[in-house]
């Protein structure tokens, strides 16, 4: 009974949250437009919000990636650059833990503000509230995993859940059963992050697919959006046959 | 098809960038864009506008999307003013882009609904009995009237369907008709200019029943009574644009960016252009910070500033220096060079009436009316003459009514202002003085309430003897306190001494620093005296609340003649309150008034019959001996301000309304049957007492209004000054009265009018209320009508502030089951066609109606008061008492009636203000414009008016202002009585026709009519009394010039021939209620202020979500820090203010912005949005008029006497309300009654109903 609970948490479970978060965004993308934003409320109050939602945005970051580096990069490349698993392990310790407390305390701030403020009370949704209280959880949990982890720096529990992360992306069956004998925090731990891929798609969290990375490669500075699609090619090929790439005027 | 998918484009993107790769063309999806395409796409724009009885009558664009009205902008399309004038586009404010959410807010009515209550009764009794037999076993039944009157205002409506609520109302109308009479069917709609057709629609039913449509402007108390005083015109104003030909601008109570926001750009327009502005008013008003100067007033004493500066006028432009042209201008175009016969009271020497040529041994040689022609000395034959254009020139006689400067006799004058040098002696005489009336709150100076003052008199001989005569000239000036050196007590050499009007003595009462009155004051004169009366002052109706209005007014009024203002371009006395400007008046009367079909139509003024059928009377606290003047001429003065009402319905001065306690249905018959004539009948049974006028005892049963329609009015929440006493009096449901009546307490009661110990309780049988929005008003009625808004119908909108004529349209068809109010009263009238058979068929109506201006009869009681019935006069109808006149009411055929133009206009003519012409012309034109009735009876062959369009034709082809033809027979017309040519003013524009059609098109200016004293041109902007001055046609009063002095008997008792200052009165309201029910707060007295909104639509809807986000959401009252400090307040605290009239709970706002002793709260804030329950009523809420109470005053009540005499909205009682005070303090407990009451009815359901009907 525990290894079938096991399995289906850790088995199944993955895959259920990972299929509705990938297609749950993409069917809110095109189907729900107008529903794609942050839902930031700044402009009712800005009172802690400057630095509950930078220290929050700066910490979650840094965790994510520290995350999605730490499970997902094969072990054997760690290995090959020279990196012990004991270092990984206080690697992931102290950069984990400072940008969990900063996290901690961006989001508290943020928490009480959605909580306790009037006005951004009033204005908040059932998913808006869910979603905060949610992270958070998930963050104290996080949190709460680093008096664990000090208790076995060699690493070997890390390695496990490498493995079990990349098992489930590379669909290899069974690897729910490496993981089963890790301690509770972790489950819960583990459980919970899935769950936010779950309920992803429902909530504002659907930004993080906006991040305007782009921007940063942009080319122009005057952006013509063409009407429509054969505009463009005809744009294109008169933009490439006029020796000086000054289009239309001409016309 | 993918947002997703179609941003998979890394393969496709172009790599074409442009200028040098600055620019970059991207091919991403762009359908996004639609959204925002849509959100301003829409699928037609109709013109229309708010009929909200806003003065700013701005035309808007009604975009319509799929059917639904879904906003508004201001259409910018009007006509274009002259080059240096700035144009009158954009007009509108966010107030009116506001508007398009009632459509389809929940507040909208929607069905025809009925008190549940009234509803089963009425099932019930049909099920069994015919329409009139049903209603009457329902109001004969005290028990069951009870069952509903008792419940209004507590909820409980069902709907019904139309062919249902029609047959209610019509079986109550032909049920009171017959019973009572058709007076006690009444109507209450105010402001015909905001829609026409809609007023039209219902004043029309009621006067084809002989129902009683009542007064507005009076009530409003937006009708300055000054206005009619000085120049026999109910009020008439320059439009906004002239404000920009000012060089000096005095904005006095009126709060222009706030109030009149479309018109302000021309008043900051007009500072850009170098006029100077002053503001006056007490508070830190949005209009202040235009100022070049702001002057805080002591709210309530602006009277003593307008007298002070009145006196640095005097003496430095009339006095020690004649400026010319004032001096030219006060002799030709005012009475100040008439002579006043000086009397004797007590010994000494009062003013007395003006001399008339009547006084003199041989009349001066006038044969026609004498005792109305005026007299002054000439200059240069150093004789009595009698100048040309006096009222008695008006009638009997043609061709001399003008104000040439010329005697009857046709001999060049020049009139003797003064008599300085011409006198035989100088003698005392008496003028009494107010101002040392003690106020708990307002300063007084101790001065001698008789002020003996010299001046210069001739002696003449007249038929009864040799009397002293002065100048109306040297008595204004004595009256002003200004020393000419003829010696004596009581005037000032130096505006620092502390006499009756110098600035130091205003100083102490207004609290307006000497130096700031005397600056003000010498550079309006001096502007005016450089540009020719090029000073202006706007005035508003804040100041016009006083229960001594007049004295605010005329002491503005003479400051603005002494300047020679009043008729000059940019210059004047711009007076705006609502939309009170009916352009094409006299096409629209005929068609409200049904005078196609029966004159005279019955018309009530509102205050004096409010103030008897609500019984305010009963709780008066003003003595008449508190306002009576101390120089009074010797008379009894006695009784109580109700009984000067009475005397004066009785004179034939004012309307009554029920008029007899008997059913004039009944005293045609009567008559005959006696072998007499009706009028005759009549008074014979006033007489032996076998008739007795309604107003003797207006709490009898037969006395009582029965049936009463609102419409385009929110009377119980807005206007209805003293809420509470009509809750509890006329409707008889639960109320806030706190006071006392007289008989409780024990006081002296009136003398004429019939003291019943039980007050009436519910006079009203049924309450009919047709509104868009569940207002107040209905929410207490019996009745309410779904309506047509603004954007759903069909209609014509004028304004006083622009010289356009525009249209209301209809966007969409009125949603839901409502219709418009022409088609309502329409659906009425033929139910009531249908219902009335049963009881009614053709009668004869015996109509009372006073003695009306503008009419020949309005020189009636020339020279002293007698009232016939005590025997001083003979009784004589249109003459001593009311005229009596039978009219044929054919009820039957009410509804063919409403639908066709009647043949009166083709036989009796049209026309208005004294003038007449013939209309066949125009009657036939409707004829083919409208169609003629096809079918069979009473109406085939007239002209059509079937639908809300086909009425608006109706106004628009009679209308001189709308119809050049019109205008120039109007002109000619004029022309008869003046015997100059004028129609040179029209010919122009003769074949000028608006149409509907042309409206819709665009706005229209309107045509030039002798209805209006103003010109529209494209040389001058319209300026009040224009045509005055410049085409010397006679103002409509006695003199037939700008009358200063008031000579009329009960003028000069109650102290008020000459402006005088008269503190606000006391009406002792706090004291009897201050400790009754303590809450541990501690309490403030303050004066209480009702100012317009800034967040409601004009003045009326405040229930609108948009408005109520951009205030605090429901009612406010500001009051300042200081006071809010001393009782504890802060912002945003839940007050309660209260005195004996009743309570009304509010949110404080506390602001620097308000002078200390008053508090401010906005007009019309209903007790249907966010208001919690009253402390001290234990009702919900209470409105602003819960604290207030009407008032009359005697004054308001002349009649038969020149320019005042009566006139529907033109003279008459006021609603005053600013005298009043409040306790404030805090509230303890903040209750939102939001549980079921002790009594809460058990619950109707329509379902239950129909098997009860069944």
């Amino acid at each position: 009974m525990r290894e079938a609970i096991n399995h289906i948490v850790f088995g199944w479970y993955p895959y259920l949250c990972l299929t509705v978060f990938i297609v749950g965004s993409w069917l809110r993308f095109d189907r729900e437009q107008y529903t794609w934003k942050t839902g930031s409320s700044q402009l009712l109050r800005r009172r802690q919000l400057m630095w509950g939602s930078n220290l929050f945005h700066v910490g979650i970051l840094v965790i994510f990636f520290g995350h999605f580096v730490g499970l997902l990069t094969p072990i054997w490349i760690f290995d090959a650059m020279g990196i012990s698993h004991t270092a990984k392990q206080w690697m992931a310790i102290i950069v984990g833990g400072i940008a969990g407390i900063m996290c901690f305390v961006g989001i508290t701030l943020l928490v009480h503000r959605r909580l306790f403020d009037v006005r951004i009370r009033s204005t908040s949704s059932f998913g808006d509230i869910a979603i905060l209280l949610l992270l958070y959880a998930q963050l104290i949990l996080g949190l709460a995993t680093i008096p664990v982890s000090l208790g076995h720096l060699d690493g070997h529990e890390m390695v496990k859940f490498m493995t079990w992360a990349q098992g489930i992306l590379t669909l290899q069956p069974g690897v729910s059963a490496l993981i089963a004998d890790t301690s509770l925090i972790f489950k819960l731990h583990l459980f919970l992050g899935m769950t936010i891929f779950l309920v992803f798609p429902f909530t504002r969290l659907v930004h993080v697919w906006s991040a305007p990375i782009w921007y940063l490669g942009r080319r122009g500075y005057q952006v013509v959006r063409a009407s429509h699609p054969e505009a463009r090619t005809n744009y294109a090929r008169r933009a490439s046959q006029s020796p000086r790439a000054r289009p239309a005027a001409a016309e | 098809m993918s947002h997703f998918l179609d941003r998979l484009t890394f393969f496709t993107r172009p790599a074409a960038p442009f200028s040098e790769g600055h620019g970059i063309t991207t091919g991403e999806d762009r359908r996004w864009e639609d959204g925002y395409r849509k959100r301003w796409q829409h699928d037609k724009i109709v013109r229309s506008t708010h009929g909200a009885n806003c003065t700013g009558s701005c035309s808007w664009k009604i975009y319509v999307k799929g059917g639904i009205v879904t906003w508004e902008t201001q259409q910018t399309d009007y006509p274009r003013t002259r080059p240096d004038l700035p144009n009158h586009e954009p007009r509108g404010c966010s107030r009116g882009a506001s508007y398009s959410w009632y459509l389809y807010s929940g507040n909208r009515v929607k069905y025809p609904l009925v008190r549940s209550r009234l509803l089963k009764l009425w099932r019930e009794a049909r099920a069994v009995r015919t329409p009139v037999a049903a209603w009457s076993s329902i109001v004969e039944d005290e028990k069951k009237r009870a069952a509903y009157t008792t419940k209004r205002g507590h909820g409980g409506f069902v709907r019904a369907t139309w062919d249902e609520v029609t047959e209610i109302i019509a079986a109550a109308n032909a049920y009171t008709v017959k019973k009572h009479g058709p007076d006690r069917v009444i109507g209450f709609s105010p402001i015909p200019a905001m829609s026409m057709v809609s007023y039209a629609a219902g004043s029309r039913y009621l006067s084809l029943l002989g129902g009683v449509c009542m007064s507005f402007y009076d009530w409003y108390c937006d009708l300055p009574p000054s206005s009619p005083q000085t120049w026999g015109e109910q009020t008439d104003v320059p439009e906004s644009a002239d404000w920009y030909n000012s060089g000096f601008l005095i904005l006095w109570g009126s709060n222009v960016p706030q109030t009149r926001t479309p018109d302000a750009h021309f008043y900051t327009e007009a500072r850009y252009r170098g006029a100077k502005s002053v503001v006056i008013c007490p508070d830190y008003s949005e209009a202040s910070k235009f100022a070049d100067l702001w002057i805080s007033v002591k709210q309530g004493t602006d009277s003593a500033l307008a007298m002070a500066m009145g006196h640095v006028i005097l003496r430095e432009f009339h006095v020690d220096r004649q400026a010319s042209y004032f001096n030219d201008y006060v002799r030709q175009y005012t009475d100040m060079p008439m002579l006043v016969r000086l009397d004797k009271k007590d010994g000494k020497l009062i003013p007395g009436r003006l001399l008339r040529a009547s006084d003199f041994a041989d009349g001066l040689g006038e044969k026609n009316n004498p005792e109305w022609k005026t007299v002054a000395f000439d200059e240069t034959s150093e004789g009595v003459v009698v100048p040309l254009g006096s009222v008695g020139f008006r009638w009997g006689e043609k061709g001399k009514w003008n104000l040439e400067e010329k005697d009857s006799d046709g001999r060049d004058t020049s009139l003797r202002l003064t008599l300085e040098s011409a006198h035989d002696q100088i003698v005392d005489v008496s003028f009494p003085y107010f101002g040392n009336i003690d106020h708990d709150h307002f300063v007084s100076d101790a001065h001698p309430s008789v002020l003996d003052r010299r001046i210069p008199v001739k002696k003449v001989q007249l038929a009864d003897g040799e009397a002293l005569v002065a100048t109306v000239f040297d008595l204004f000036v004595a009256n002003y306190g200004v020393d000419r050196g003829f010696g004596g007590a009581h005037v000032a050499k130096s505006y620092d001494e502390n006499v009756p009007y110098t600035p130091a003595w205003a100083e102490k009462i207004t609290g307006v620093p000497r130096d700031q009155i005397i600056t003000v004051a010498r550079e309006f004169a001096l502007n005016a005296e450089k540009t020719k009366g090029r000073s202006m002052v706007i005035i508003g109706a804040a100041m016009n609340h006083w229960y001594h209005s007049d004295m605010n007014y005329r002491g503005v009024i003479n400051m603005l003649v002494m300047c020679g203002c009043v008729g000059q371009s940019g210059g004047g006395w711009s007076h705006y309150v609502g939309q009170e400007k009916l352009r094409p008046q006299s096409g629209w009367l005929p068609l409200a008034f049904g005078l196609d079909w029966s004159r005279p139509p019955r018309q009530m003024n509102s205050t004096s019959f409010f103030y008897a059928h609500t019984d305010q009377w009963r709780y008066e606290t003003v003595g008449v001996e508190e306002i009576l003047s101390p120089t009074a001429p010797a008379g009894p003065w006695d009784g109580a301000l109700i009984d000067y009402n009475v005397r004066a319905e009785r004179m034939g001065w004012l309307p009554s309304a029920p008029q007899l306690r008997q059913n004039p249905l009944s005293l045609a018959k009567k008559a005959e049957a006696a072998g007499l004539e009706a009028k005759d009948y009549v008074v014979k049974g006033l007489k032996s007492g076998e008739l007795q006028m309604s107003c003797d005892d207006p709490d009898h049963p037969d006395n009582w209004p029965r049936n009463m329609f609102i419409w385009r009015s929110n009377l119980l929440g807005s206007s209805g000054k003293g809420h509470e006493y009509f809750l509890k009096h006329l409707l008889g449901t639960s109320h806030g009265v706190q006071g006392k009546d007289l008989g409780e307490t024990g006081k002296k009661k009136p003398k004429d009018v019939v003291w019943h110990d039980d007050a009436p309780i519910g006079k009203l049988d049924l309450l009919v209320t047709l509104d868009f929005r569940m207002s107040t008003t209905c929410v207490y009625s019996d009745i309410v009508l779904p309506t047509a808004t603004w954007y759903e119908k069909n209609d014509l909108n004028t304004s006083d502030m622009h010289p356009f004529i525009h249209p209301l349209t209809a966007a969409v068809d009125p949603v839901w089951e409502a219709r418009s109010d022409w088609d309502i009263y329409k659906s009425i009238a033929k139910a009531f066609s249908k219902v009335a058979p049963e009881v009614l068929g053709v009668e004869k109506d015996v109509v009372l109606t006073p003695i009306l201006h503008d009419t020949p009869t309005e020189i009636a009681q020339a020279l002293d008061v007698k009232d016939w019935k005590k025997g001083e006069v003979e009784a004589i109808p249109g003459k001593t008492m009311p005229s009596v006149t039978v009219v044929e009411r054919d009820y039957p055929n009410v509804y063919k009636r409403f639908t066709a133009l009647g043949p009166l206009m083709s036989k009796l003519g049209n026309g208005g203000k004294g003038m007449a012409w013939n209309t066949e012309h125009e009657v036939d034109f409707l004829k083919k414009l409208n169609g003629v009735v096809t079918e069979e009876g009473a109406t085939k062959g007239l002209a059509r008016i079937e639908s809300d369009i086909d009425a608006t034709e109706v106004i628009l082809t009679l209308a001189p202002e709308t119809n050049g033809e019109v205008a120039v027979k109007a002109w000619e017309s004029l022309s008869k009585a003046t015997g100059r040519e004028h129609a040179h003013l029209a010919i122009p524009k003769e074949d000028e026709k608006i149409r509907f059609r042309d409206v819709v098109a665009q706005p229209r200016k309107i045509i030039s009519s002798p209805i209006w004293s103003g010109l529209e041109s494209d040389k001058v902007c319209y300026n009040a009394c224009y045509t005055n001055v410049h085409e010397l046609i006679p103002w409509r009063t006695l003199s037939g010039r700008q009358q200063l002095y008031q000579d009329h008997l009960w003028m000069r008792a109650f102290g008020e021939a000459l402006c005088v200052y008269r503190p606000p009165i006391d009406l002792k309201a706090v004291k009897p209620v201050i400790d009754l029910k303590p809450n541990g707060e501690k309490q403030i007295v303050l004066n209480f202020i009702t100012p317009h909104q800034k967040w409601g639509i004009h003045s009326t809807y405040t229930d609108n979500l948009l408005m109520l986000t951009l205030s605090r959401g429901g009612p406010i009252v500001w009051i300042s820090e200081t006071d809010a400090k001393a009782a504890g307040i802060v912002d945003n605290d839940w007050i309660e203010a209260y005195n004996a009239n009743g309570a009304l709970v509010a949110r404080a706002v506390v602001s620097q912005r308000v002078k200390e002793g008053m508090c401010l709260m906005y007009h019309a804030q209903e007790k249907i949005v966010n208001v919690p329950g009253s402390e001290m009523t234990g009702q919900r809420g209470g409105i602003h008029n819960s604290v207030t109470r009407a008032i009359v005053k005697p004054t308001h009540m002349i009649g038969g006497y020149a320019q005042q005499s009566y006139g529907f909205n033109y003279y008459g009682t006021i609603g005053t309300n600013r005298d009043e005070f409040v306790i404030v303090r805090k509230m303890v407990k903040v209750d939102w009654l939001d549980t079921p009451t002790a009594d809460q009815p058990e619950p109707l359901t329509v379902a239950r109903n129909m098997e009860a009907a069944e």
